[in-house]
């Protein structure tokens, strides 16, 4: 369908966001509980946050801060992590790139996986018309303002909870949420099974190197699996944050 | 670390991470990204993801050290088919804490 006009689709891209709040904002709960508990002030767990803008992103900084790895290596793990946004760059180019830079890099600070999965077959489809990145923007922008504040709260609620509660565990349990729509055929669950393994098995391996080579012998084996099977990779999309 | 080796670890993450979302926004037409390249970059979420969680269940006090009563293991895998049956990040994180409190209970 297309759009009267650009804040008409504005408000339908942030209304479609919607039904996805359910599943973010524990999500950012947890990461501002995390920045807080392992000694951030507030003012550095929102600078964080505002700064990385990535859920996954963060809380694995904040477990390596913890486990004392090299700076070096929190910032190189973090960008793999994020590699997954230049295909979702690759991906919306065609439909963003002919606005001007005033819109296109607010836009794509505010580029998410939630904002992704709800534009993409859209605007491959021609249904947003003329008015798509205005329906694109809506959804980012509604997006950024639940992250933001669903981590604001979860700084503030951070101090009254306590150890026993075990809520450290709430950090893999998130990210297996995130992992197991991912896992959609033969090739993803190979690239899936190698890299847990590897990130097991070479758990000592210096510098946190370990998850850096665990993730490229998973791809590499993604790729081995789908020529094998000789079918082509589902696009990965919606793994949240 | 210091707040400001900190602050600067933050702000070569978020410039990073800007640069990687703008990229083919800013490059459209000019550069086109190699098959092989878009291929792989299909299995980096799966890959990634698996390798953040698997560790962090097996190695319950974030060191190398494998530990036998490790109420982790059961309720990641209850939380695993929580998240395969429903999709639901809430379901998969409130299974999976309450497997886990269980667990510890269990085990004194």
């Amino acid at each position: 369908m297309s759009y009267r006009s650009g804040s008409d689709a504005f408000l339908q891209g942030a209304r479609m966001l919607i039904p996805l709040t359910p599943g973010v904002i524990p999500f950012g709960l947890v990461t501002g509980v995390m920045a807080v508990e392992l000694g951030l002030s507030p003012g550095m767990s929102m600078g964080m946050t505002l700064l990385f803008y990535s859920g996954s992103a963060q809380m694995v900084a904040l477990q390596l801060l913890h486990t004392g790895a090299l700076p070096v290596a929190i910032v190189a793990t973090a960008l793999i992590i994020n590699l997954r946004f230049v295909m979702y760059s690759a991906s919306l180019a065609p439909h963003l790139s002919h606005l001007p830079r005033r819109w296109t890099w607010p836009v794509s600070y505010m580029l998410s996986d939630q904002a992704y999965a709800l534009c993409h077959l859209r605007f491959s489809s021609g249904e947003l018309g003329r008015f798509g990145p205005h329906f694109y923007a809506g959804a980012a922008v509604a997006m950024w303002l639940t992250w933001q504040l669903s981590v604001l709260a979860g700084v503030y609620l951070g101090a009254s909870i306590p150890d026993t509660w075990s809520l450290s565990f709430a950090v893999p349990l998130s990210f297996l949420a995130l992992l197991v729509p991912n896992v959609r055929g033969s090739a993803t669950l190979s690239a899936a099974v190698v890299g847990g393994t590897i990130a097991v098995l070479a758990i000592n391996l210096p510098y946190n190197l370990g998850l850096v080579t665990a993730s490229m012998c998973g791809v590499v084996a993604g790729l081995w699996a789908e020529r094998l099977g000789h079918k082509s990779p589902e696009p990965a999309a919606g793994d949240g944050r | 670390m210091s707040d400001w080796a900190l602050w600067g670890l933050f702000l070569a993450v978020g410039i990073g991470t800007f640069v990687m979302r703008l990229s083919f926004v800013e490059l459209h037409g000019r550069w086109r990204m190699p098959p092989l390249l878009s291929r792989a970059l299909a299995y980096v979420p799966a890959s990634v993801l698996a390798a953040l969680v698997l560790p962090a269940v097996v190695y319950p006090n974030g060191q190398g050290a494998f530990v036998l009563a490790n109420p982790q293991i059961p309720a990641a895998l209850l939380a695993a088919w929580v998240a395969w049956k429903t999709r639901s990040t809430v379901l998969t994180l409130v299974v999976g804490m309450a497997a886990l409190w269980v667990g510890k209970y269990l085990l004194g």
